[in-house]
């Protein structure tokens, strides 16, 4: 008989291995963020395309011109329904991808658009959208600079699906990556966690509660500034928007790229009290939720303090500290509750709400 | 929320951590207590209570995880209803991913079948209402706690006449497990943490027989990680005092005798079964629910025809060893490496109450920073 030490040495092995796809279709966890996306991803994508050079999976690829370094991501968006309390399909294309440019530490600058409409969608509806993407565009500062729209037949898309591209230009002296983290670092967070998916969710109508919750839908890219302005470039090691999979399958990202432990203090991660209420009714655990307007910033301990007061005068005002590096639990996730307690933390299995963003 | 927040005060939890181990010293002896709910066994790994408590008291995990208890050939009847032409197959979200031999409910939704989840059976009316030319099944689990839910489902379409609503009837009672854990001699157990949340239907009554019979204490226990300790605490004062009766710690909600109109509904709509069988304990007499055959127009097992087969459980699975408290699961021989939550092979690794999913996300922590 194994003991249970044996027992827990095989299950790290078999968690270090890469994630297996086994389905011979298609389902809706290929979709969710967590362990069978990047199952799909490996085995589909990374099998075809080849990975970048030496590189960990990033929120944009980092291209080195003659003299510049560029971000360059894309995303796209089937959220439905396309409006719910704080955003629209139109801002969250915006946002997100604003987000995963700001987050490789690019200044993000232009932005491409491509439309998949459906046969009927209401011209009031598309002009709405248009109008929510210009006026997210205008607050992240960016311009939307080329676009392609295709109709398709009533029942071959829902409503209108949206694939933004955008491109960013990263200032010289910044660097950011699993290898530049330490021991020690501290894990910040630029705000509170869980309301994104739990509005969308309740949006939705087909649940047995309701509850004032808004998207937490926003750019990002003024607190990254504002977090650079504050502290060495340096001690910005490595930085990640929480969207599908929540802060828990981010930290375990930061944790898989670091191949250090990350130990996060459940106390500091900020819900708000009627995103808890819904997520605690519903068996939801919130570090899985999906966040539209947040980010997650390791930093050096000495630099965290400074960083926290920037982003919070940048109005992020609750951006705090919850979490950081250590040497034990190499590329895990640990979560300290106040109640003396710790947990693991592992990538979200598989999402129950799809088409969240 | 406040209401949580108290029941998750560290100041508290430490004084009874220390009345536990003072306890504990004082009648020197090992202690096996079964929480028989799925949701306590979440709340004991999630706050990491076992490594709380002195080494001579060990948790047992118990068969109250309602998808844990559901044997395999319920769920290839799932599957086989979900692929019936026309129908909406309604779920809670934690059934789609448990295995049958033909897959599970999320890969039946890749193949074409329209699998939907939902929180709420009154979810699953309202799709009926909203699809008047589809046939709308909703897959019924859980014990006493939600079948009150299923039957407030189906009186309310009885009573405005939804003609496409129908229950696969999965609803199992508590007591007969617990009465078939109590009876084999396979593990000793010294007293068990009852289920609170089927206890504000039943009552903290219905658990006298624990005692009564096998002389056992039995504590009705809320789901916070201070009403587990005080329970704790509970069953050892019994022991240094010399009583062995029912308690209730979770009196903020339970009451000795139920909820009368939740029990009135069952009784109305639910019928028991000759006999039902639950994964790892095999049949046991009377011990779940069909609808009663003044429902029986809701009933998708009649209306559908179900093929209804007995499925042998995968062979390397030791759910029943895990459910029954006779193995630990890490004991099981495919714990983490076959069986993982991403491809699960058994039930107690797919929802977040089963003893496998809970050790694996949860448990494991203490055990690996012990090790370095």
């Amino acid at each position: 008989m194994r003991t249970e030490e044996d027992a827990l040495n095989q299950i790290e092995r078999a968690r270090g291995r890469k994630p297996k796809l086994t389905d011979d279709q298609v389902t809706m966890a290929h979709g969710s963020g967590g362990k069978a996306a990047a199952a799909l991803i490996q085995a589909v994508f990374i099998e075809a395309f080849g990975a970048p050079d030496g590189e960990e999976l990033r929120d944009a690829a980092i291209l080195d011109l003659p003299g510049t370094r560029i971000a360059y991501t894309t995303d796209s968006y089937v959220v439905q329904p396309i409006r719910f309390p704080g955003a629209s399909i139109g801002e969250l294309a915006v946002n997100g991808t604003v987000n995963d440019l700001a987050v490789s530490g690019a200044r993000p600058a232009w932005l491409s658009a491509g439309f998949i409409l459906e046969e009927g969608l209401a011209m009031d509806e598309l002009r709405a959208i248009a109008a929510d993407m210009r006026q997210a565009a205008d607050a992240a500062g960016v311009r939307i600079v080329t676009g392609d729209t295709k109709v398709v037949p009533r029942g071959a898309a829902d409503q209108v699906f949206i694939t933004t591209s955008g491109i960013g230009v990263i200032p010289e002296e910044r660097r950011l990556g699993g290898a530049q983290v330490r021991q020690g670092d501290r894990v910040l967070i630029s705000g509170p966690i869980a309301a994104h998916g739990m509005a969308v969710m309740i949006a939705r109508g087909n649940l047995a509660i309701s509850a004032p919750i808004e998207s937490d839908s926003a750019p990002v890219n003024h607190w990254v500034e504002a977090m650079y302005a504050a502290v060495e470039p340096e001690a910005v090691r490595w930085m990640r928007d929480p969207t599908r999979g929540g802060l828990g399958t981010v930290a375990n990202e930061l944790a898989r790229d670091t191949e250090l432990g990350v130990l996060l203090d459940e106390e500091a991660i900020a819900v708000a009290p009627e995103v808890r209420g819904a997520c605690d009714m519903l068996g939801i655990d919130p570090l899985y939720v999906a966040n539209e307007g947040c980010f997650i910033a390791v930093v050096a301990a000495d630099a965290a303090d400074a960083a926290v007061a920037a982003m919070r005068a940048a109005g992020a005002d609750q951006a705090s500290v919850i979490g950081e590096i250590i040497a034990d639990l190499p590329g895990m996730v640990a979560v300290r509750n106040g109640f003396g307690g710790t947990r693991l933390m592992d990538m979200l299995v598989t999402d129950p709400l799809p088409r969240i963003c | 929320m406040k209401y949580v927040d108290e029941f998750r005060d560290p100041v508290a939890a430490k004084e009874l951590i220390s009345t536990i181990h003072h306890l504990a010293d004082q009648l020197g002896r090992p202690w096996k207590f079964m929480e028989v709910c799925g949701g306590h066994t979440h709340t004991i790994y999630r706050h990491g209570l076992e490594h709380l408590l002195p080494e001579a008291v060990e948790f047992v995990h118990g068969p109250g995880c309602p998808v844990c208890v559901i044997p395999r050939g319920r769920v290839d009847d799932a599957v086989w209803l979900a692929h019936r032409p026309g129908v909406i197959f309604t779920t809670f979200g934690d059934m789609m991913r448990v295995p049958g031999t033909q897959g599970s409910l999320l890969q039946a939704q890749a193949r074409g079948a329209d699998v939907r989840f939902v929180y709420s059976p009154l979810d699953a009316v309202k799709i009926a209402r909203d699809n008047p030319d589809r046939e709308v099944v909703f897959f019924a689990v859980g014990f006493e706690t939600t079948a009150p839910s299923t039957a407030a489902a189906l009186a309310v379409s009885q009573k405005t006449g939804v003609k496409n609503f129908f229950v696969f009837c999965n609803h199992v009672l508590i007591n007969p497990p617990v009465r078939a854990i109590l009876d084999t001699n396979n593990v000793k157990l010294d007293g068990l943490i009852g289920p609170g949340h089927v206890a504000t239907v039943v009552g903290s009554d219905h658990f006298d027989f624990v005692p009564e019979e096998f002389h056992v204490p039995l504590v009705v226990t809320g789901f916070e990680p201070l009403d587990i300790l005080q329970s704790v605490a509970m069953l050892l004062t019994q022991y240094a005092e010399g009583r062995c009766e029912v308690e209730n710690q979770y009196a903020r909600v339970v009451r000795s005798g139920g909820n009368a109109e939740a029990r009135r509904m069952l009784a109305e709509v639910f019928t028991p079964r000759d006999t039902f069988e639950w994964r790892g304990l095999g049949e046991i007499p009377y011990s779940g629910y069909r609808l009663s055959d003044e429902y029986m127009a809701f009933d998708a097992e009649t209306h559908f025809d179900l093929p209804g087969d007995r499925v042998d459980d995968h062979p390397a699975c030791q759910c029943g060893l895990v459910l029954t408290g006779q193995i630990k699961p890490w004991e099981c021989k495919v714990f983490g490496t076959g069986c993982t939550p991403e491809n699960p092979i058994g039930t107690c690794m797919v929802s977040p109450e089963g003893a496998c999913a809970a050790y694996y996300n949860f448990g494991r922590i203490p055990t690996l920073l012990a090790n370095r």
